[in-house]
């Protein structure tokens, strides 16, 4: 059961700090400075042509991959140093850390339009989308790695850590040996949420469409658009298809034997449970190939290394020494404070000054969007929940059910909801009031998945006991599920549905605008008026939205979520 | 090889003067050890005993640079340690082996550290595996050895340091008893024949057979704050017998030493939060427990030696020492030169009937000056009814990082002598009507 591992970190501070609102300050600042570039931006944006023939279809699948490909190793360079630093050092840590839990709740792709449009001023239009795309998918990814990445170096056993001090291991080695085989397995869970997730957006780049702005790139996403805009069926089953089959090729070829060979990384001493198999990886273990390759390539390469190394230190043991710390801000903080200070105030003096200029209609309208998407969302997760609770239960109790159902749901669960959404249009725009419908339909079909599979895990996990006992008491259906499931799974759905409302929140600005057969469709919502911002150059509108989601979403989560989540986890976990 | 030997001030290794350790600052400062003395010669093979919290590991990684100290000095070979210690290093009670590398290279690694080049590493690497007699399990995994086979690759990586001074942290209480009893008979036979460079040996143990069986002198620590309290050097001869009548009167020795004598009530309970005085804290014990052993000294007509009775109970050191302690605070027990006295409150409750334990124990229980204080806060509030922060914050500054502890334990002993109950819902203490 251990793919089933979704789950959001959160911080054991209180819901709103000082640091917060500083953080907050900056990202209005960063947003501010985009849009202020975005003014520049052409009106018209050709966007490229996107063929349906078969054989161009690997030719999309690869660039599709190649975004992803870019952005994930951006996004884990950036997790091993940034993870790194905020654990070595505390004065960096008590600042990038919640810098990060802000990031990691904002809803990223109501950033989409602001990237695009700055980026498009001082780019080649067709390069700056490739760009936007891949910072998108970067800032949809690279957070959950880092927080996993900082966890376990923050808790390598107090022993290793004394090992590596008192046999004096040089940073290579002590980071080489025991921070990065100690972080290895939540790193790769976390890279393979981070995939599932950059999928989402990758699909939501690729289509980005906004009036006579054409962002689109060629890729799985766009081919799958312009399958539906023309309502061309052959070519959307063969869409879904390359992106199902490109999916499942990544599982077994990639994820599966990285897997295998990370167990070996797991730090419980007691030999347990069946390991990871992956047929892929044994018969790359077995091959001659690989064996020539590490007798021949890499033993000699890691040899050298080591003697580089060796030279390179002379040969001479450094022994360190204890400098006592200052308790005194020293200048290497005051400085660079002060500078982020006067820009964060300029900068909100600007933004305030380039919102003043909105009218009272145009505020108005923001609140009603608030309100519009807020309900969206919640019907959504409300419609997930009802479906998701007794499935995942039948699935989590019972090992039958479990057997038939898992490796269904598994793949219906990595088709990322935005590669259906053109589909769902094709559908659903016929009917009366169809965009509301399908940008419920998005949302429900991007949050369930986190719901399900956490619902799964937490009934999978109550104890068999307790069920024998509810047997032998014979406790009536109803009561069974008020002592025993609900409590037991209480923490698994507000983790869940955590993770299930920001992809929802997410989606909004891809399902409440859309181009589609050479026609416009909006309804009331936040995300319809970005869009439309964006589409008319109204960077005023632009900025008062994307602001006022952001805040809304991370309100939500602080004053909310949190709270659930402390209840849960102080009541009703049960390790 | 005994502390005998010459006192010439040359043969000094290690040297400890006034050691301090406190945790946090001003207000919150904790004091984990104080001023505490202590020189290892070579040749010396030195055991740390005491109960838990007296900071013994503390202490092992203040002697190898792993913890600074807060004030003293430390001393190698006469000069003042600056960092990691080059010369010692350490075995770990959990072993400390890097799970994903096999035997040979979790030895090798140490070599590796000190930069020697991969030929020769590996060669070394094999025949201290061999000396521990590893042969033949070179290519397993850590997860894959028992125990005792763990800890044995555990001294050969700390043998590839070639260490002058070797630390051993409780090495052997993570292993079954007899792994333990053959793994300490390998390290002796090594040690005895000089056949590794090892020129000293400090060990810290909670298990005063094993001190005795292996030390030249056993250093036995006290706690609140840590600190030093006796001095004993071991001199027979090896290989000793547990049975010898030798042997059996040194145990008691040091296990008089450990235990202490019951000091006046006044210095025993401490004063109340927000009064003058040192506080004590209380035994994270459950009174059960405490039952048991009253029960236990009472078919035994009320004395019985401490030693003997950690042995009938099959309770080691670590584990009985907090129940005596409780039954110390409550006034149920003494000790005195080894020995646990039962006294008159503590007969009658061996010999009460379950209601009539409770009564006893909550007039027992409001001697405490914490419980005391908490009561009396709760009674001449109007509700009967006081938030657990209020506690919590109140006791802060005398407790630290123990408050939270502290109140559990005094939460658990009220609501088992029925003087107050727990709401961990709402957080709040009341009485109950």
């Amino acid at each position: 059961m251990r793919r089933f591992r979704f789950s959001p970190a959160l911080p054991k501070t209180p819901a709103f700090t000082p640091g917060d609102g500083l953080i907050l300050l900056g990202l209005v600042t960063i947003l501010y400075a985009g849009t202020r570039l975005a003014f520049n931006a052409p009106v018209v944006i050709a966007g490229p042509h996107i063929s349906l023939s078969p054989l161009a279809l690997p030719w999309y699948a690869l660039f599709s991959v190649g975004r992803m490909m870019a952005a994930y190793f951006l996004s884990l360079l950036f997790s091993l140093f940034y993870g790194y630093a905020a654990a070595r050092n505390r004065t960096a840590g008590t600042v990038l850390m919640p810098l990060l839990d802000v990031l990691q709740s904002v809803p990223i792709l109501s950033f989409l339009p602001v990237v695009l449009l700055s980026l498009t001023t001082i780019l080649p239009e067709g390069f700056a989308a490739e760009l936007a795309a891949i910072v998108l998918i970067f800032t949809s990814q690279a957070w959950n790695m880092t927080f996993s990445f900082y966890q376990s170096i923050t808790t390598i056993p107090n022993e290793l850590r004394e090992a590596a001090a008192i046999y004096r291991f040089s940073f290579w080695l002590r980071f080489s040996t025991l921070e990065l085989p100690f972080a290895a397995i939540g790193l790769l869970w976390n890279s393979m949420m981070s995939w599932s997730g950059g999928w989402f957006f990758l699909m939501a780049a690729e289509i980005f469409h906004v009036g006579a702005r054409d962002f689109r790139l060629p890729g799985l996403g766009s081919y799958l658009q312009t399958a539906a805009n023309e309502a061309n069926l052959r070519a959307i089953v063969m869409g879904i298809a390359s992106l199902v089959l490109v999916i499942i090729f990544l599982d077994q070829f990639v994820w599966r034997p990285l897997i295998a060979w990370t167990d070996k990384f797991k730090v419980e001493m007691a030999e347990g449970g069946e390991p990871p198999a992956s047929w892929f990886f044994e018969m790359l273990s077995r091959s001659w190939l690989v064996k020539q390759f590490r007798a021949r390539v890499r033993r000699p390469f890691s040899t050298w290394i080591d003697g580089r190394l060796r030279r390179l230190s002379n040969g001479k043991v450094a022994t360190p020494k204890v400098v006592p710390r200052s308790r005194r801000p020293s200048w290497t903080r005051i400085v660079p404070a002060s500078i982020f200070a006067v820009a964060a105030l300029y900068g909100i003096y600007r933004t305030a000054t380039l919102l003043l200029t909105l009218p009272a209609v145009a505020w108005g309208q923001l609140g009603i969007g608030l309100a519009a998407t807020l309900a969206r969302v919640t019907v959504s997760l409300l419609i997930a929940m009802l479906w998701t609770i007794p499935v995942g239960v039948l699935i989590g109790t019972n090992r039958r059910w479990a057997n038939l159902l898992q490796p269904v749901v598994q793949i219906v669960a990595a088709i990322p909801a935005t590669a259906l959404f053109p589909v769902l249009l094709l559908v659903l725009l016929q009917t009366a009031n169809g965009l509301n419908i399908s940008a419920i339909a998005l949302m429900l079909m991007g949050a369930q998945w986190y719901l399900l599979f956490n619902v799964i895990a937490g009934a999978a996990a109550i104890p068999q006991d307790l069920r024998h006992t509810t047997d032998l008491l014979r406790l009536s259906s109803w009561d069974r599920w008020r002592t025993l499931i609900m409590p037991a799974v209480f923490p698994y759905i507000v983790t869940g549905a955590i993770t299930a409302s920001g992809g929802a929140w997410n989606a909004s600005v891809v399902a409440e605008y859309v181009e589609f057969g050479g026609q416009t469709h909006t309804t009331a919502g936040v995300g319809a008026l970005i869009a439309q911002a964006t589409g008319r150059g109204d960077y005023a509108l632009l900025l008062a939205a994307t602001l006022a989601l952001a805040s809304v979403v991370v309100f939500i989560n602080r004053t909310f979520w949190l709270r659930l989540y402390r209840l849960a986890e102080e009541r009703y976990r049960m390790e | 090889m005994t502390a005998t030997a010459s006192l010439n001030h040359d043969d000094n290794l290690l040297q400890l003067q006034n050691v301090t350790k406190a945790y946090g600052r001003e207000a919150k400062r904790f004091i984990a050890m104080r001023d505490v003395n202590l020189s290892l010669r070579r040749g010396e093979f030195v055991c740390l005993v005491g109960p838990s919290g007296c900071g013994k590991s503390t202490l092992l990684r203040i002697a190898t640079g792993l913890n600074p100290a807060t004030s003293g000095a430390v001393l190698y070979r006469g000069q003042t340690l600056n960092g990691v210690n080059p010369y010692a290093t350490i075995v770990f009670q959990t072993f400390a082996l890097f799970p994903w590398l096999t035997v040979l290279e979790n030895v090798e690694i140490a070599l590796k550290a000190r930069r020697m080049p991969p030929a020769e590493r590996t060669m070394r690497a094999l025949k201290l595996i061999d000396t521990v007699g590893m042969n033949g399990f070179e290519s397993a995994y850590p997860r894959e050895l028992s125990g005792g086979m763990r800890q044995k690759i555990g001294f050969a990586r700390a043998m590839a340091m070639e260490p002058e001074l070797l630390c051993l942290d409780e090495p052997f209480s993570a292993l079954d008893v007899l792994s333990a009893e053959a793994l300490r008979g390998e390290l002796m036979e090594l040690w005895l024949s000089k056949s590794i460079p090892t020129q000293a040996i400090l060990m810290v143990t909670h298990n005063i057979e094993e001190a005795i069986l292996m030390a030249d002198r056993i250093v036995v620590m006290g706690k609140n704050p840590g600190r030093i309290v006796a001095d004993i050097a071991v001199n027979l001869r090896h290989p000793r017998h547990r049975k010898d009548s030798a042997f059996q009167t040194m145990v008691d020795k040091v296990y008089t030493a450990v235990a202490g004598e019951t000091k006046s009530e006044k210095e025993t309970l401490g004063t109340a939060p927000g009064q003058p005085g040192e506080k004590r804290m209380l035994p994270d014990v459950r009174l059960e427990a405490l039952a048991g052993l009253l029960e236990r000294l009472s078919e035994e007509n009320g004395r019985f030696d401490l030693y003997r009775m950690g042995g009938e109970l099959t309770l080691e050191l670590d584990d009985l020492l907090p129940i005596v302690e409780a039954g110390e605070l409550l006034g149920f027990l003494t000790v005195h030169a080894g020995d646990l006295l039962l006294s008159t409150p503590g007969q009658a409750y061996a010999e009460a009937s379950i209601l009539a334990r409770k009564e006893i124990i909550a007039g027992r229980v409001l001697r405490l000056p914490v419980i005391a204080w908490i009561y009396k806060t709760l009674r001449s509030d109007d509700n009967k009814r006081v938030a657990r922060d209020y506690f919590y914050d109140k006791l802060q500054d005398d407790f630290g990082d123990l408050t939270e502890k502290l109140l559990d334990i005094a939460i658990r002993w009220g609501r088992q002598a029925e003087l107050f109950a727990y709401n961990s819902d709402t957080g709040e203490l009341f009485l109950e009507s």
